[in-house]
């Protein structure tokens, strides 16, 4: 259980309060409308932002003050997911080694991820030469290879084509289904809900509000849900 | 927008500014221990103190007057050879100073081609030795330095303004004062400060130029103090007077400074609709011809003689080249280690302060920091004996401010992008500049350190103070040279240092370059 206990998140003006318990394993989506504070809340999970008050457990643990990189979790952001600098496969590598030095086991493994994205034959180019779709492959590569219990999306497809922002969607939904982990997707598209999210945080008016699962939702929508949904 | 971005260790920037503090200040404390107080100044000293304030405040007024047409010709005009003129305006910056006052020699000299045609036509000659001397070289280092700063804020107009003062029909005193004169009221304070406090620490063009009791920059008296006199008291009290008066300048015009570029994006003319006449289009050409005459001619004339002089060039000049190259790869290795750290600090923070710690290197004069060190340095060694170390440090703290001002924005922009995703995946300390800070900034900092390298292989500044005949560098032993009235083999030696010069910064600037994607 991911938990966010009486959490309150504060950036200049801008508040917002979350209290809720994530189950690793279940698909999450965080809808509501723009400004409300989506991207914040996942900040804020990832530690790129303190927690105002309140704590933040991981089972047993307390991770209310752990440096990004030390939490159970990996987060693509809606650009810049790959280092334009090096190949696809020393940044799918990074996700093991942060300083690179690879084993023969691990390029193995960054050889084995990029299989299973199909970038196999791109391995040696730079993220420049890739098309988005492929890019946004690479990326999820790389969150294979890291195998963290928590998969944070913050819009990373945005910049796609419907059809290609399905095909990845469907990529996420295999991958997070075989490594188990739970995934917690910010999204503006009701249609995205439907096809991948179990569970829904809708954020609202400063309140990340406690998940309820999403089919009911969606098929009844509160007042409040319902006006942003028009 | 996040609190938390990056975890660039602040602990070795820290150090890295202590450093440069400590060698500073190390300096400063050492001189005034020897300055005798009650002392107070000789008339002569006033003198000097006058006649650098003077000459810096000519030097910089002239040449930001003078840059404004010919940024304004090269800003609305478009000719063939055009950017590769705005790429040599960018030469000065790195050439060599002693090369530079060669070809003004030759030029505007006693027997310089300039006078010859005077003469020629029975007209009275001019000498370039004094005032005049100092701030003609002045502005021939400057004015394209004042015109690359204005040409950028003139490109930084955007084309869609031109578009709509076109379709006004906006006359072109009022196409002026629109567009034009609100940017140049942004950018000639910072450029004219800028020049201001570069000329306040002139020392090699005073040596060379000035000289005498009506043509000493404070520079200069100390070099006298320490080197002829051997008054050190006399030596320290002007060194600290040199750096409160610099100090004062460099923190003034710190915050009026604009950003140095890397000249990208300034070879692209604007397409514009005003300024068509031909009364207009004439004025232009005949300031981009006279500007370029007057960068170009003094270049060409070093070329030319030094060709003819290479081949009485003594052997002793290429041992100082070896000992100049030295000089600059050591400048260059400890810039590196002062300025990556202290630019990554500094890039993490949200208000820049720290940036005055490098304009300390600005400030504080290299002959106030060799003087400095000279006195600690003799009572353990033989100061000559490490004349080439001090030399290239003293070179590289002043190449530090010019090396942070086009390091920092890059890392800050690295930092905006990649910052996150390097927390995420846990990036910290060496693999954090390893796999993603120096890759980012490669191109900048190969380029700073091309900078600070010909700076450091021209420099003839602290190596006067120390060297012997054994460790002198090429611009000492060039300098030398014309003081032998051997001007043949000094041109020899100036065309060397300036094929050296410009070498060393195409090496590295190309180094950073290739192969970087963007």
């Amino acid at each position: 259980m991911l938990r966010l206990e009486g959490a309150q998140i504060v950036q200049g003006n801008f508040a917002m309060t979350a209290d809720m318990a994530l189950e690793q394993g279940q698909k999450y989506a965080v809808i509501g409308p723009s400004g409300a504070g989506k991207s914040t809340l996942l900040a804020a999970l990832c530690g790129f932002i303190p927690l105002a008050q309140g704590r933040l457990r991981w089972h047993d643990a307390d991770l209310t003050d752990a440096v990004p990189g030390a939490r159970p979790m990996t987060m693509l952001f809606q650009d810049n997911n790959l280092f334009p600098h090096l190949t696809v496969a020393q940044n799918v590598g990074l996700g093991i080694r942060p300083d690179l030095r690879l084993s023969g086991q691990d390029k193995a493994k960054v050889e084995d991820a990029l299989g299973r994205v199909g970038l196999q034959d791109h391995a040696d180019k730079k993220p420049g030469a890739l098309s988005g779709g492929q890019q946004s492959r690479a990326a999820l590569a790389r969150v294979l290879v890291q195998a963290r219990p928590w998969l944070l999306l913050d819009e990373p497809f945005a910049a796609l084509g419907p059809a290609l922002r399905n095909e990845m969607l469907d990529l996420v939904q295999d991958l997070v289904g075989q490594t188990g982990a739970g995934l917690i997707m910010v999204t503006h598209a009701p249609e995205d809900v439907r096809r991948i999210a179990d569970q829904v945080i809708f954020v609202a008016g400063g309140v990340a509000e406690a998940p309820q699962p999403a089919q009911a939702l969606m098929d009844n929508p509160p007042p409040e849900l319902r006006a942003y949904l028009g | 927008m996040a609190d938390r971005t990056l975890a660039i260790s602040t602990k070795s920037g820290i150090s890295a500014a202590t450093l440069v503090v400590v060698l500073i200040l190390g300096a400063l404390l050492a001189v005034i221990s020897r300055a005798e107080v009650g002392a107070g100044f000789v008339p002569a000293d006033w003198a000097a103190v006058r006649f650098t304030v003077w000459q810096a405040f000519l030097s910089s007024m002239i040449s930001v007057v003078l840059a404004v047409p010919v940024a304004r010709a090269l800003a609305r005009r478009r000719f063939v050879g055009r950017s590769v003129l705005v790429t040599l305006l960018g030469a000065p910056f790195i050439l060599p100073v002693i090369v530079a006052v060669l070809g003004l020699l030759t030029v505007f000299g006693r027997n310089g081609w300039l006078n010859i045609t005077l003469e020629g036509m029975g007209l009275p000659t001019v000498s370039i030795y004094g005032l005049h001397g100092v701030v003609l070289a002045h502005v021939f280092f400057n004015l394209p330095l004042a015109t690359r700063l204005l040409l950028q804020g003139w490109q930084g107009i955007p084309a869609e303004r031109f578009r709509l003062a076109a379709q006004l029909r906006l006359t072109p005193w009022a196409v002026f004062r629109a567009l034009e004169w609100p940017v140049l009221k942004q950018i000639v304070p910072g450029a004219a400060a800028l020049i201001f406090v570069i000329c306040l620490t002139s020392f090699a063009v005073a040596l060379t130029l000035g000289g005498g009791p009506r043509a000493t920059t404070i520079e200069l008296a100390i070099y006298q103090a320490y080197r002829f006199d051997f008054d050190l008291g006399r030596a320290a009290l002007l060194s600290v007077t040199q750096l409160v008066l610099a100090g004062v300048a460099a923190v003034f015009a710190l915050w009026i400074i604009p950003v140095m570029s890397m000249g990208g994006g300034q070879d692209r003319p604007l397409l514009r609709w005003d300024a068509r006449g031909g009364m207009q289009r004439c004025g232009d050409g005949l300031v981009i011809v006279l500007a370029a005459a007057f960068l170009l001619v003094p270049l060409a004339a070093v070329v030319l003689r030094g060709i003819a002089g290479l081949g009485q060039v003594p052997v002793t000049v290429w041992q100082a080249a070896g000992q100049s190259l030295f000089v600059a790869v050591i400048s260059v290795m400890v810039l590196a280690v002062l300025a990556l750290p202290m630019a990554g600090w500094i890039a993490a923070r949200r208000s820049g302060g720290v940036e005055a710690i490098g304009l300390l290197g600005l400030s504080a004069s290299p002959l106030m920091i060799g003087t400095g060190w000279f006195i600690l340095i003799n009572p353990v060694l033989d100061p000559s004996s490490v004349a080439l170390p001090v030399t290239a440090l003293v070179n590289a703290l002043m190449a530090l401010p010019f090396a942070l001002r086009i390091i920092v924005p890059r890392l800050r922009d690295t930092i905006q992008d990649y910052g996150r995703l390097s927390e995420t995946l846990g990036l910290h300390g060496w693999p954090l500049w390893r796999w993603v800070i120096l890759p980012r900034i490669r191109p900048q900092l190969g380029f700073a350190a091309g900078l600070t390298g010909a700076l450091s292989v021209g420099d003839l500044g602290v190596i006067t103070l120390f060297a012997d005949q054994e460790r002198a560098t090429l611009p000492l032993q060039m300098y030398h040279l014309m003081g032998a009235y051997r001007m043949e083999a000094a041109a020899g030696a100036a065309l060397i240092l300036l094929a050296l010069a410009l070498g060393i910064f195409w090496g590295c600037d190309r180094g950073g370059r290739i192969h970087a994607e963007a």
